[in-house]
Parts: structure tokens; C-alpha cells; sequence
């Protein structure tokens, strides 16, 4: 691509061609707002506050969806732009009730932050906004129509990133409502709970179900053991939360932030994945040897879970029977731990800081109290965490790093990467690798399985026996792999499905402003924290060998299958 | 019979049903033998040549679209016959289709061979289902007597023309809205570019033009650019079929050539104002159109001269207020119309609407304040400047054309109780 | 009671076999998702889209139930609740409302007693606005069904209605 002269606000600047006036303002430091523009989406004009003028050109353009020609003259500052986009954002506040303070988006709304910026100080038309029941019926989202500026960017996650397809936008003019058909709940239809219609939404039209009072709770009452685990992919996002740049390692912030907080031990997801892997690596192992159900597909992302269950139900039988590592960790947590702490499970209260908001609903599912109690008590996903913080004062960068609680924070480089999409694929080649071949890798970096394309196949030669393998991240990509299986086109034997685009670290419960550039450096930033850790395989961590001799015995043994494992393959007989 | 009994594009008379046998005696037919039998760059020579602009509303020259279409490398193409006639007070295509359906049909089957289009589909809106009724008639008896289908006229080329209905959304006279609307989703439009003749119906190049556009190119092929240019006037060449209603005597369809002016289209062939009565104000160019006082009328219809006075001639509907009519009730439901209409896509148009809306209400119930009158302007200017589409663009043109040329209805409509409270705060 | 139908159960087998035969009909998987819901629409009891329906074309078509919804929430010619037998449209546009149209409403909403929106409790009329018909030259105007009167007094319109009460009668017998 070449490049061309443009006139910007009287200033000649040469851009790259093709690219839109928006993003040539943007690259020439001039700030346009933006709503229903998002960077991974495709473009919609719907919003119309990014309108400019160009000369020769009747009316105002929108400088998202038009491109800059060779001697393009714009003006994105005059009179008549100031007038246009001040009357549109009086006419979006008009429509949404003006209830800013007590928002649960707040300061983190795009909304507010561009009406502030612009000075918007009055309101002069009708108060138009709706009073749409709110619909509160699922354990992780809440979609609150009467904030809807009906941008259309959670539609567009719904419809295409995921392929899930339960929001849209019906009816016309001031009717347009975008939720599911006949304004049904989330609930009564195929929603997975990814949650990426709140990761992507402006303002408080859609957002996760806040647990931050029950945590408070758990913490003030002074019988309660309260514990907490941290999922691999926060310590490389929750930084954002506190204006740290995408990407900044903050594992040691975070743990003093939650020890702050008041939480009795501060554990690690990380020391569950490990033992995912011990597990998963034997199940698929033993499934090779017995003649199991191939591919085996992996079974961290309730997302996905959620997803198999409802659109593919006939894969069940292929997916692990293996728990999350969420779920291991409150399952260890209430029986070893408790025993080992002399604490009764019924006085430990394990919450989890989550990239996502499928984890709440996982955490409550009937057969997630394998300990007797419900194992995970509650789950925050990365922005409650952050609210949470920000409401106790916590200044996050003046933090002294602290260093997790053991046993159940100890973990690898393997489990790191489970926040990335590839990741619990290459923490699995590694342990396995050593296990079927007895040698010891030389080196640990499975390049071939990296990387954020949607979907990607690799094979591995387990000495001597070549191993297919593959990975998919975004449903939409997920139903690419899923229709592949199911035709029988390809013969995997091990498959990685993450729900969300680039894995957790693109969770729906992320920090605001996930975008594929703050991905990669999120999946950097985890590649990173992996190679720092002086141990890389899951197989090697001192405090799982230790979890299975003093209690588990081996994996894929009686006691894992009672507290680790699920019975998929007969609840997919009963969905079918 | 048009002006002086010259013979015209349409020669419409309101009784009579042209059907195939009468149309290929008069003529029809001739211009597809003709175009099939030279090479297709002439006819389109031709159609440039006479100056044929589209007659939906753009104005856009015809001949440029197809050579758009005829260009462009990808195969597959479509044309599509735009027959959604939703502008309010517009029934000049319901004529044209249940008077001279083959003269449709054969413009469309030209357009489609000259585009190099296989397939194509008269759209048509859902409140016309007789007009679908003759449509699909007449595109069967043209299939059976060889003049559409498989191997058209023994040339070898094919045309499969289907009608596909609307169902009750103004937003589909908008192009890419319509080209929405035939995949299935909503009428809403589209970014542009891509335009549809890169990228149109499932992203094939397609053509789309509006019924009477069409209908045009026959005659124009039949009787050449010469003859067509010798009707009309340089700019603006052919004629314009007017859809004339409201206070005038005589209401109904009329072809008029272009040049003449509005003045003399409701004097001559609506024979003026009814008894007794003035005309005020004319709305030209249906609810999308202006709404100009009885001073502009001597403007002539012509695309130059309508443009400089600020009249849109668009579907050349004109529909005529007398001197009893007071205005804020018609923008009122121009603006009804349009809120009701609108896609709901952008700010603007829907929010911008919404509020007009209230504000006209606070007017006509004697409730609004001056300050009520500037906030309407304020709207006004947005749904102008910034409407996603052309439709929405042009919803402002009622309510901007009153404010200016009828703003003292405006002012008297606001309450006097408030009109006092204002001057006191 | 006119044109109920005579089992909910029942109603509904039927409309699934001939929602499949319409589709096939249109062009089986690929149809256009329009012109089925109009489709549909036309051979429904009821003239109007139930949420059976709309999950059985869905499932035909095999895309979402909401892009489905979508589509059909949006058009205006499309309805999402049972309509009588009789459909009066009355157009609400600007030469139609100078002409007269408000009267020609009131009289008919007085004649059968519902206002625009609802349906008699016979079931025989359903009473919609519709924003241009394309009759401005005979404008008053309204559209039963698919046919259109125009150049309507208050008188006039109550007759219309009487020739559809009167056909109904040597209907049912």
C-alpha cells in the first residue's frame, strides 16, 4: 500500500492509502469519538458521532466507513462537525437513562468518557428512555436494554466471532431492541454465557453478573476460611484495569492486592492446570492405548462446554471427562487442603478470579460439589476484581509484590500458558511427550501450536508415533473443527477448543477494551511468565507429586475420578 | 397523447391494458431484436447518448450504471428491477406495470443483456399485489413466446426474471437496503462503498434501477437518442411521469416533458387549484421531498435548475396544498411517516426523528416554545448531515424547507401562554 | 366464532407439514428467507407468523431463530399476532389524510367497534394503518384485503365493510 496526501484541519499529512479517515485522523494524533466503531468488527456507521466534513461533499461523512482519497480535504473540527456530533450525543443521552452515578459501567463507559470529553452539560430533548425489564436470568450475564445505544457491536460478537447467534437486533426505528427473539431472556435460548457481548459492549447495556457482594461477605464473616484462586490469564490483564499498558506481567501485585483484601491463603488456578494436565494427559493416553473416543477434545472452556452441550451434543463422548482447573482447585481445596489445614470444608469459602463469565455458571452446577459442599464458591471475573480493589482503595502500582500461598500456588511454565489459545495444547505435549517416550525434551517451545489464527492443526512425533493435533479458539472456529469431526474429515486425536477469541485472555470478563492487538500482547506477556519459571512441565511441579502421593495416588485413579473427573459421555446420552 | 399529441415514452391512457399482442404491434419488442442484432456497446451508446438518468430519485445516468456492471470481471451478475414504490404520493410505477407491464419487462431484459446479467427480479412492494399478479403474468406469456427465459429471440442469451415481493418497508427504495432485504435480513442499508454494481446481491455485480427507468430504455433504443433528445430539454432529455395529488382539480398520472414548469403541470393538466382556492404549498418529490410555497413554482422541472432552487424532484411526486391548509400538520405526518419508516440503524435518523416528532406534537397542541423551534432546526440539521443513508438524509427535507419558507406557522403555533413565559424568563 | 381454529394441537401439525411443503416449494434449503415468511403468512389461519412458525422456518433453513425473528419483526407487512379474516389498511399519508382519512377511520373503528391494532371479537375484520398505498389519485383510500377503494366518504366505507360482512354470511351459510 502506498501513500497519499491528505489535508487534515489545514495541515497537509501523507497516510497510507485505503485506510479510513478515522484511523488516518487517529495515526495524525487528532482524536475522533467513536462508538459503535470496534477495531476487530467490521464497520457499521450505526452511531454517526465520528462524522467529519470533506470538501465537495454535501453532507457530513462518517469517517469510519469512509476511506481517504488523494488530496482529500477534512475538517474535523469546524462549527458545523462541533454542532452535528454534540446533537447526536444529546440525542443517544436522550434515549438512556441518566443514571450514570449509580452505573455499574460508571467511569468505564464510552459513553459518559466521550460526553464528558465533548462537555455535553445539557440534555434539551424528551426523555425517551425505556423501562424494558431487565433481564437477570442467567448466573453470569445481565442485559439491561434500557441502556442499549444499539450500536450493534454485541449482535455482531454474538452473530459472527462466536457464531452463537442469540442477540440480534429486531423490530425498526425507536423499536429496534437488540437482545433474542421475542425479547426472550438469555436463558430460554442457546446463549453460552461467554460473556463477550459484555466484553464488547460500550456501555452498561450488557454486563456481568456482579458477585463482588458476596465475596464482601464471605470476607467480613469471621467463621468463614475464605480462599482465593487466580486463573492463569489474570495476572497479564488486571494491570490494564489500573492504566498499566496491556501486556504487564503483575502476578506479584496482584497476589498482594488480594492479600490486602483480606484473603486468608492466596492460591493459584495454576497449580490446578498442572494437575489438569496430569489428568487430561493421562485420559488421552489411556484413551489411545484402549481404543478410546477420538479425538479427545479438551474441556477447560465452560464455554464451550456450554456450547457442545447445546449445539453438539453427539461430541460429548469426545470431550474430557476432565473438571476445569477451577473446578479441581475448590475440589482439592475442600478435601485435601481442608484436611490437611484441619479446617472443616464447610468453613472454607474458595473464590476464584475468572478472564470469564462462564466460570459462575460452571461453579454452580450440580456436579461441582464433588467435595460434598459447592466447591467453588464464587467466581469474579478480572473487572469485579479490579471494582473491587479500586472500592477498597487499593493503589495497585504502589503494591510490594507477594508471592502465592503453598501448597496450592505452586505451578509451572505449563499452566501459565492455559491463558492463551495453544496453551493447554503444548503444557499437554510436553508432559506427554516425557511420559510416552521417557526422554526429556530438549525443547520445551511447541512454536507449531501458537499463534492466534482461528484455527490451527499441527502433528507431533511422539517418537515415532505421529500425533495430529489441533486448536481452535472462538465458537465460530470451534463449529469450523466441530463440523470437520463430525463428517469425519480429519483424523485428530487431540483437539484444544477455547470458547473465546485468543483463549482467556480474551475472556468475556476481561478488562474493557480487549481488542486482537491487546491480545497478543496479553498471549506475550503469559509466553513470557512461562519462560521465566524455573520449572516448564506440568509433570515436574513438586506440589501436584506431592498432591498425588499424599492423596490422589495416580491419575485417572479412583479418588481423580471422584473429585477430578466428570461423567460427560452419559449426560450427553441424556441430552441426546 | 403528451404535449401537442407528440408521441412520448409512456402515451398513457388510464383505461387501457397494453398486453403483448398490442404491445409488439406498436412497436414493442423492436428495441431487444434491435440491441440483440448490433453489438451492445452501441445500444449503450445509444442509452448515453440520450441522456437517461434514473428516475428513482438520484438521477444517476443510466448508461454509466450498466457499463458499470458490464465492466466489472465478476460473473454472475444480477439486475434488478426496483419496484418498491413506497415514496408517499407516488403511483406512477403501479401504472406503468399494470398498464404497460411488457414495456417493463422488455427495459429490463435489455438492461440485464447490455449489463450481462442472467438473472434478475422485479421487486416488488408487498401493498401491490395485483401489480405482482399481472407481473407474473406477463413474465410468463413473455417466457412462452420466447422473448425472456432460456435462448431469448433465438440469441442464445437468457434472462431467469423473478418477482420477488416486499413486505412493508419503505428503507427497501434504498438500494442496498432492498439488496438486504432480498437475502433475507432487513431492509437496512448498507456501507457504500462497495456500491452494488461491484458488489451487490450475494455480492455479485448488480444493476438496479427503478421501474420507469427501465421502461424507458425500449423506446430509446426503438426510436433512437434523436428522438428522445428532441423531447425534454438539453439538460434534463425525455420525460418524467408526475404523480399529481392533493388540491387540485384534476389529480391522476401524467407524462410531461421535461422543462415544463410545476406552475404549468398543476394548471394544465390538474387545471388549478379547486374553485375559490389558491395553491400555498406544493410537497414535490413525495414525504422525501421539499415543501415549497406557490412563489417557486415557475421553477421548470429540470435536474439543473430544481437543484439550484433547492426542489428534489425524486419520484416526481407533486402533491398540492391549497390556502386552507395549514403546513405543521402535513410535516407532522411526513414526520410520522418517516419515524415509522426509518430502520432504527443510526442516531440521527431514529433518534433525531423521535424528538421531531415530540416537538411537532408540543406544536400542534399550542404546548411548544420558541426555543422548541431552534431545537427543531438543531435536528433537523443532523438528520441532514449525518443520516446513514440518502433516505434518512432526505427525511430532513420537509421540516427543513417549512422551517425556511414557512417559519411563521411555526412561531404562531407556539402557545401564546408560553410564548409569555418565555419573554419574561 | 369465526375462523378460530379448531385445535390449538392441530393447528400446529398442520402448519409444520406445510411450512416444510411451502419451503420446498421456494426452493427447499436456499429459499428466500422473505418470501417464505409471507408465504407462511398467506396459508396461516390466522394470517400471521406464530412463534412456531418462525422456529420451524428456522429450523428448515437452518439459521438462527433470532435472525429469523429479526427479519420478521421488521417488516411492516408481517405480523406477529393473529389477524381476522378481513384485513382493512387504511392509509395514513399526507393526500390521504387532507382528503379525509381521520373521518374515514373514525367511522369504520365506530362501525366495529376496535380501534386500529385490534380485531373484531368475531374475528372477521382486523383494522391497520399502512403508510401509502399508492392510491393518491383516488385518495381517501383503504385496502381490504387485496383490493382497493378509493374516493371514500363516511357512508361509503360503512358499505365496503358490509359487502365483506355479507360474503362472510353466504360463506358459513
Amino acid at each position: 500500500m502506498g501513500n497519499i496526501e491528505i489535508t487534515l484541519n489545514g495541515r497537509t499529512v501523507s497516510v497510507l492509502e485505503n485506510i479510513s479517515i478515522l484511523e488516518a485522523a487517529k495515526r495524525n494524533g487528532i482524536y475522533l469519538p467513536t462508538l459503535c466503531h470496534h477495531p476487530d468488527q467490521r464497520v457499521k456507521a450505526n452511531c454517526r458521532v465520528c462524522v467529519v466534513e470533506v470538501e465537495g461533499v454535501r453532507n457530513l461523512v462518517a469517517s469510519c466507513s469512509t476511506a481517504v482519497r488523494e488530496g482529500m480535504k477534512i475538517t474535523t473540527n469546524s462549527p458545523r462537525v462541533r454542532e452535528t456530533v454534540r446533537t447526536i450525543l444529546e440525542l443517544i443521552f436522550a434515549d438512556h437513562p441518566q443514571e450514570c452515578l449509580t452505573c455499574i459501567r460508571n467511569e468505564k463507559c464510552e459513553l459518559r468518557q466521550i460526553a464528558s470529553r465533548f462537555g455535553i452539560n445539557s440534555i434539551q430533548g424528551a426523555k425517551t428512555a425505556n423501562n424494558y425489564p431487565v433481564d437477570t436470568s442467567t448466573p453470569s450475564i445481565v442485559r439491561n436494554p434500557n441502556k442499549c445505544i444499539k450500536c450493534g457491536r454485541c449482535a455482531e460478537v454474538c452473530h459472527h466471532t462466536q457464531e452463537v447467534g442469540v442477540l440480534y437486533s429486531h423490530n425498526r426505528s425507536t423499536e429496534i431492541m437488540i437482545s433474542p427473539e421475542y425479547g426472550k431472556n438469555l436463558s430460554e435460548v442457546g446463549c453460552v454465557l461467554c460473556g463477550q457481548c459484555a466484553a464488547v459492549c460500550p456501555v452498561g447495556a450488557i454486563h456481568e453478573k456482579d458477585d463482588t457482594d458476596q465475596v464482601w461477605a464471605a470476607l467480613a464473616d469471621p467463621g468463614k476460611h475464605v480462599v482465593v484462586q487466580t486463573a492463569p490469564s489474570v495476572r497479564v490483564s488486571i494491570a490494564e484495569e489500573f492504566n498499566m499498558p496491556p501486556g504487564s506481567i503483575q502476578t506479584g501485585k496482584l497476589v498482594a492486592a488480594l492479600r490486602s483484601l483480606g484473603f486468608e491463603r492466596v492460591f493459584d488456578t495454576d497449580f490446578s492446570a498442572d494437575l489438569t494436565i496430569m489428568e487430561e494427559g493421562h485420559e488421552l493416553l489411556h484413551r489411545i492405548q484402549n481404543g478410546g473416543v477420538l479425538p479427545l477434545i479438551t474441556s477447560c472452556s465452560p464455554g464451550w462446554i456450554n456450547y457442545a452441550e447445546k449445539y453438539y451434543p453427539e461430541l460429548l463422548p469426545n470431550i474430557s471427562t476432565c473438571k476445569s482447573p477451577q473446578q479441581m482447585f475448590g475440589a482439592v481445596a475442600k478435601t485435601f487442603y481442608a484436611k490437611r489445614s484441619g479446617i472443616a470444608p464447610e468453613d472454607i469459602y474458595v473464590v476464584s478470579v475468572m478472564p470469564c463469565t462462564a466460570k459462575k455458571y460452571e461453579a454452580i452446577q450440580p456436579e461441582m460439589r464433588s467435595s460434598g459442599y459447592q466447591d467453588v464458591d464464587a467466581v469474579l471475573t478480572t473487572r469485579e476484581l479490579a471494582r473491587i480493589l479500586r472500592h477498597e482503595g487499593i493503589d495497585f502500582s504502589m503494591l510490594e509484590e507477594s508471592e502465592y500461598d503453598s501448597p496450592l500456588g505452586t505451578s509451572t511454565g505449563a499452566a501459565a500458558i492455559f491463558g492463551t489459545t495453544g496453551g493447554v495444547m503444548e503444557a499437554a505435549l510436553r508432559s506427554v511427550y516425557e511420559i510416552v517416550t521417557g526422554e526429556t525434551l530438549s525443547k520445551l517451545d511447541f512454536s507449531e501450536v501458537r499463534g492466534l489464527e482461528g484455527v490451527r492443526s499441527a502433528s507431533v512425533d511422539l517418537k515415532g508415533k505421529e500425533v495430529k493435533v489441533a486448536i481452535a479458539h472462538g465458537l465460530a472456529n470451534a463449529k469450523k473443527i466441530a463440523e470437520k469431526i463430525k463428517a469425519g474429515e480429519e483424523d485428530y486425536t487431540f483437539i484444544e477448543v477455547m470458547c473465546c477469541p485468543g483463549g482467556c485472555i480474551g475472556g468475556g470478563g476481561q478488562p474493557y477494551g480487549t481488542t486482537q492487538e491487546v491480545r497478543k500482547k496479553r498471549m506475550e506477556a503469559l509466553y513470557q511468565v512461562d519462560s521465566d519459571m524455573p520449572l516448564r512441565k506440568s509433570h515436574e511441579n513438586p506440589a501436584v507429586i506431592e498432591l498425588y502421593q499424599e492423596f490422589f495416588g495416580e491419575p485417572m485413579g479412583e479418588l481423580s475420578h471422584r473429585y477430578l473427573h466428570i461423567e460427560r459421555a452419559e449426560e450427553a446420552e441424556a441430552v441426546i | 397523447m403528451g404535449v401537442n399529441n407528440k408521441e412520448l415514452v409512456f402515451n398513457i391512457s388510464r383505461e387501457e391494458f397494453v398486453d403483448l399482442k398490442t404491445y409488439r404491434e406498436r412497436g414493442g419488442y423492436t428495441a431487444l431484436q434491435k440491441a440483440l442484432r448490433q453489438p451492445p456497446e452501441s445500444s449503450i451508446q445509444e442509452l448515453k447518448s440520450a441522456g437517461l438518468r434514473g428516475r428513482g430519485g438520484a438521477a444517476f445516468p443510466t448508461a454509466v450504471k450498466i457499463e458499470m456492471v458490464r465492466n466489472n470481471g465478476e460473473t454472475g451478475r444480477y439486475v434488478i428491477c426496483n419496484a418498491d414504490e413506497g415514496e408517499p404520493g407516488t403511483f406512477k410505477d403501479r401504472f406503468i406495470m399494470t398498464h404497460l407491464p411488457f414495456q417493463v419487462i422488455e427495459g429490463i431484459t435489455l438492461a440485464a443483456y447490455l449489463a450481462g446479467a442472467e438473472n434478475g427480479y422485479i421487486y416488488v412492494r408487498h401493498e401491490y399485489p395485483e401489480v405482482q399478479r399481472i407481473l407474473r403474468e406477463s413474465i410468463k406469456e413473455a417466457e412462452e413466446a420466447g422473448l425472456l427465459g432460456e435462448d431469448i429471440l433465438g440469441s442464445g442469451i437468457r434472462l431467469k426474471l423473478e418477482i420477488f415481493s416486499g413486505a412493508g418497508s419503505y428503507l427497501c427504495g434504498e438500494e442496498t437496503a432492498l439488496l438486504s432485504s432480498i437475502e433475507g435480513r432487513k431492509g437496512r442499508p448498507r456501507v457504500k462503498p462497495p456500491y452494488p454494481t461491484q458488489s451487490g446481491l450475494w455480492n455479485k455485480p448488480t444493476l438496479i434501477n427503478n421501474v420507469e427507468t427501465l421502461a424507458n430504455i425500449p423506446k430509446i433504443i426503438e426510436k433512437g437518442s434523436g428522438w428522445y433528445r428532441s423531447i425534454g430539454t438539453a439538460d434534463s432529455t425525455g420525460t418524467k411521469l408526475i404523480s399529481l395529488s392533493g388540491d387540485v382539480v384534476n389529480r391522476g398520472l401524467i407524462e410531461v416533458p421535461f422543462g415544463i414548469t410545476f406552475a404549468d403541470i398543476i394548471e394544465e393538466y390538474g387545471l388549478g387549484a379547486k374553485p375559490g382556492r389558491t395553491v400555498k404549498a406544493v410537497n414535490i418529490g413525495g414525504a422525501s421531498g421539499v415543501l415549497v410555497p406557490g412563489f417557486m413554482l415557475e421553477t421548470p422541472l429540470e435536474y439543473t435548475a430544481c437543484a439550484k432552487a433547492g426542489i428534489t424532484i425524486g419520484s416526481g411526486a407533486i402533491f398540492v396544498l391549497d390556502d386552507t391548509r395549514p403546513i405543521l400538520p402535513n410535516v407532522h405526518n411526513r414526520v410520522k411517516f418517516f419515524l415509522h419508516e426509518s430502520c432504527g440503524k443510526c442516531t440521527p435518523c431514529r433518534e433525531g426523528l423521535r424528538q421531531a416528532n415530540v416537538i411537532l406534537s408540543k406544536l400542534l397542541s399550542g404546548m411548544a416554545t420558541e426555543s422548541d423551534v431552534v431545537l427543531l432546526e438543531r435536528y433537523t440539521r443532523a438528520i441532514q448531515e449525518a443520516s446513514f443513508c440518502g433516505l434518512g438524509q432526505a427525511a430532513g427535507n420537509s421540516l427543513k424547507s417549512s422551517l425556511e419558507y414557512f417559519h411563521e406557522e411555526y412561531l404562531a403555533a407556539c402557545g401564546q401562554e408560553c410564548r409569555d413565559k418565555e419573554e419574561t424568563a | 366464532m369465526l375462523a378460530m381454529p379448531i385445535m390449538m394441537g392441530m393447528d400446529i401439525f398442520m402448519g409444520t407439514a406445510e411450512i416444510r411443503f411451502i419451503i420446498k416449494q421456494l426452493g427447499g434449503r436456499n429459499a428466500p428467507l422473505l418470501q417464505v415468511l409471507l408465504a407462511v403468512q398467506d396459508a396461516a389461519p390466522q394470517r400471521y407468523l406464530s412463534e412456531e412458525a418462525v422456529n420451524e422456518i428456522a429450523r428448515l433453513l437452518e439459521i438462527s431463530r433470532c435472525r429469523v425473528y429479526s427479519t420478521a419483526s421488521f417488516y411492516s407487512e408481517i405480523s406477529l399476532e393473529p389477524r381476522g379474516i378481513h384485513l382493512i389498511r387504511v392509509c395514513t399519508n399526507a393526500p390521504c389524510e387532507n382528503a379525509g382519512k381521520q373521518e374515514i377511520q373514525e367511522a369504520i373503528e365506530r362501525e366495529l367497534g376496535i380501534t386500529v391494532g385490534q380485531t373484531t371479537t368475531d374475528g372477521l375484520f382486523t383494522l391497520e394503518s399502512v403508510n401509502c398505498l399508492g392510491a393518491c389519485f383516488m385518495s381517501p383510500a383503504i385496502k381490504v384485503d387485496d383490493t382497493l377503494y378509493g374516493n371514500l366518504t363516511t357512508e361509503s366505507v360503512v358499505s365496503v365493510l358490509d359487502s365483506f360482512r355479507k360474503e362472510q354470511c353466504h360463506g358459513c351459510k
